[in-house]
């Protein structure tokens, strides 16, 4: 037997993929979130017992860590000129607009190697050293799988699909590793 | 009005009929299956692989039992009693409790909702991948002295990575499953309009997004530490610890909140009544998620200070401060539950039921994840002398095992919308008495052996009362918990292999969509899509448009 019920047209999508990116961003706030919160917690245990949380040896150089923070700036910029350039459907623009964000990332992830060739901090030795590779780590991945979502943004408005939904959802990730960055550079690189 | 008829071709059911006589036949199933998009069919490899697993922790658990009956000697060798206890623990929570229940929600809610598809079915199946993965790592790991407090380093660093990929997984799926509820609804079907099992699974999927990347960033950290000098979180030993929160109360009760829905969806059927205060009944289904804040800010015990009459206006600052964690994130998932069991109370209010199997193992299930929720509000009161005693195992065992039976009483429902045969209605009333006695002697003996001091985590022990009686009981509890999954297991294969009546679309005379389309549902579920006008479609369509209540719904 089956049931008769009104049958309407095929819906269009609701904002799939930026509900499911906005899912995912959340989700990569509770992970820094949830390592920072331990962060914290370990620091304030190790300054308590009157140890230094930072080696003695180790200095954190906080020229490449501050470009990396302004470096967001123009990055939102140049991801936020993708979303205005697709909704007048200029495509050139679009794509010359996450071309940049897509340089501007790189020079991130570049900032980050540098700064990690400056310190010379050896990963064993401390309980600084693992959880600073662990949480800087966490945040090259993020920035690697906000440079694969660029491309795929890239290839395919320059493949001719006039998807606003993408380049926004594409923003919008961008968006939530910005403020993830703002609170690792305030307790790991400003705090200390 | 388009009557519905999208009975399946045999070349787009899961039904037995797909399954060839050939060699390459048979391969290409298994190919279609382990390469499938299909939602339901990913939500069975996550259920069939959980009730897997369910048989591995349980017999677990009778392992742990035979030790602890005889605490005086060593049955088996003692040494590798902690990687069977975190074994126990791992396997019931992201084995078991979590994937069955995701495993419903990705194979169910696009039904319900009258989506044609999951929202990025790539994904929930990466997603499982990642999961089954990560499980058979964690297995490997413990056998070879691997996770909390093991003794090959390597294999700790494999677990502790294989802990990470299997979290990696669920958080996939239970994306997945949020962003259908909150994209793919059929037209008409607002919010408020949602299946209330549905509605659970948002609550759940939304709370566990939220709360397993917070346990991935802690094993990252013990993974890199340990990999390393060890000095952070105190290698192999600060495992246990660290991680403990995602597998006691109450971070547990993410795993009960489907199985809550699904029980209030089947009293309504059950009853043949609609669902009365729907609203309180989803605020009811929001506060057990409250449960999930405390996994978010990785809590896990809160000593409450009862102090009795002494206390004094000076301590009211400090009590206040235990307090207040203590009720959030205790007291409102409890609060939470009895809302929901109210609400299904007065809905089934002077009604007579029919006693249908899927109906008796969500109800009974949901009595013991209650059971367990009133052990864990009382285990933290420090006057009651509980805490570090074997009454939170009671507690755990309560919560996972009533959710699992809870699960299975989905199955059963379920279960012609996936291979197009019901489960014999009397082997399954059966099954679900074996499996609450199962469950009470599995966990109510430790609430006695907890208040007679019985260590947690340990098995080797002595006090005065009868320490053997206890233990010996839990051996039954978890022996005849083995038997029922297997039982159960065995009678779902039986039917799915052909053996057993084959099911009409609508065989309860359920309320929603799911019912809508044929049995088995084909790969895309609905032919047409539907609108929606109400929470109980199919009940106003048998009700017809005269019919008082259906003029005035929601």
């Amino acid at each position: 037997m089956t049931q008769a019920l009104p049958a309407a047209p095929q819906p269009p999508p609701r904002r799939q993929v930026l509900i499911g990116t906005a899912l995912g961003c959340a989700a990569g706030t509770m992970l820094v979130g949830g390592m920072l919160a331990v962060w914290i917690l370990m620091r304030e245990r190790v300054v308590a017992t009157g140890e230094p949380w930072v080696p003695e040896d180790a200095s954190i150089p906080e020229v490449p860590s501050n470009i990396m923070f302004i470096s967001f700036f123009a990055l939102l910029l140049f991801a936020q000129w993708a979303v205005h350039a697709m909704k007048r459907r200029q495509r050139v623009n679009t794509g010359l607009a996450l071309g940049t964000t897509a340089v501007v990332a790189i020079a991130i992830i570049n900032a980050q190697g540098y700064v990690y060739s400056q310190m010379e901090l050896p990963i064993a030795g401390s309980g600084y050293g693992p959880m600073f590779y662990s949480i800087t780590g966490v945040f090259l991945v993020l920035m690697v799988i906000g440079l694969g979502y660029t491309g795929v943004a890239a290839f395919r408005v320059l493949g001719g699909r006039e998807d606003d939904e993408l380049v926004i959802s594409h923003a919008l990730y961008w968006y939530f590793v910005s403020a993830a960055f703002a609170a690792i550079w305030l307790f790991v690189y400003v705090t200390k | 009005m388009t009557t519905i008829d999208t009975r399946a071709t045999s070349a787009t059911t899961d039904g037995p009929a797909t399954a060839g006589t050939t060699g390459v036949a048979r391969l290409d199933t298994v190919a279609a299956w382990l390469t499938s998009t299909d939602h339901k069919r990913i939500g069975r490899l996550f259920i069939g692989s959980s009730l897997a697993a369910m048989l591995a922790a349980t017999a677990t658990g009778i392992v742990l039992g035979i030790e602890r009956t005889y605490a005086d000697r060593e049955v088996f060798d003692t040494a590798a009693m902690p990687q069977l206890f975190a074994g126990f623990r791992v396997g019931l929570v992201f084995g078991v409790g979590i994937p069955l229940l995701v495993g419903l929600t990705v194979a169910i809610v696009p039904l319900q909702l009258g989506s044609r598809s999951l929202a990025f079915p790539r994904v929930a199946q990466t997603g499982f991948w990642a999961w089954a993965i990560g499980l058979v790592l964690v297995v490997v790991a413990l056998a070879n002295n691997g996770g909390p407090g093991g003794g090959n380093a390597d294999m700790v660093d494999l677990f502790l990575a294989a802990h990470g990929l299997l979290v990696v997984g669920l958080t996939m799926a239970t994306a997945t499953v949020a962003a259908t509820v909150l994209t793919s609804r059929a037209p008409g079907m607002t919010m408020r309009r949602l299946p209330v099992f549905s509605w659970s699974a948002l609550v759940a999927s939304i709370m566990l997004v939220l709360s397993l990347p917070v346990l991935l960033g802690v094993l990252i950290y013990l993974f890199v530490d340990h990999r390393n000098d060890r000095v952070a979180f105190g290698g192999h030993t600060g495992i246990g610890p660290w991680t403990a929160f995602a597998f006691t109360q109450p971070a547990t009760y993410l795993m009960a909140i489907p199985a809550l829905g699904l029980a209030a969806e089947l009293i309504a059927v059950t009853f043949r009544r609609r669902l009365a205060v729907r609203g309180v009944l989803f605020i009811g289904l929001g506060l057990v998620g409250v449960a999930g804040l405390a996994a978010v800010t990785q809590q896990q015990l809160f000593l409450v200070r009862w102090r009795g009459s002494g206390l004094s206006l000076d301590e009211f600052g400090s009590t206040f401060k235990d307090l207040v964690p203590w009720a959030l994130f205790l007291g409102l998932p409890l609060l939470g539950a009895l809302v929901v069991l109210a609400t299904g109370a007065f809905t089934a209010k002077g009604a007579r039921p029919r006693l249908v199997g899927p109906f008796l193992f969500a109800f009974l299930g949901v009595g013991m994840i209650l059971t367990g929720m009133v052990g864990a509000l009382a285990y933290p009161i420090s006057d009651l002398g509980l805490v570090g005693t074997v009454f939170e195992e009671g507690s755990f065992i309560y919560v996972v095992y009533g959710s699992v039976l809870a699960g299975l009483g989905g199955v059963a429902y379920w279960a012609p919308k996936w291979w197009g045969r019901t489960l014999p209605n009397k082997a399954l009333l059966g099954l679900a008495g074996l499996g609450f006695i199962a469950t009470v002697l599995a966990s109510l003996p430790y609430y006695v052996a907890g208040f007679a001091d019985q260590p947690a985590g340990a098995v080797d022990f002595d006090y005065s009362g009868p320490v053997k009686l206890w233990n010996v009981a839990v051996l039954a509890g978890h022996t005849l918990m083995f038997v029922t999954v297997a039982a159960f297991a065995g009678l779902a294969v039986k039917t799915f292999t052909g053996d057993g009546e084959s099911s009409v679309d609508d065989p309860w005379e359920a309320h929603t969509l799911e019912w809508a389309t044929s049995s088995p549902a084909p790969v895309q579920n609905f032919a047409d899509v539907h609108t929606v006008a109400s929470s109980e479609p199919l009940l106003d369509l048998r009700a017809g448009p005269g019919d008082p209540e259906t003029e005035h719904r929601p």
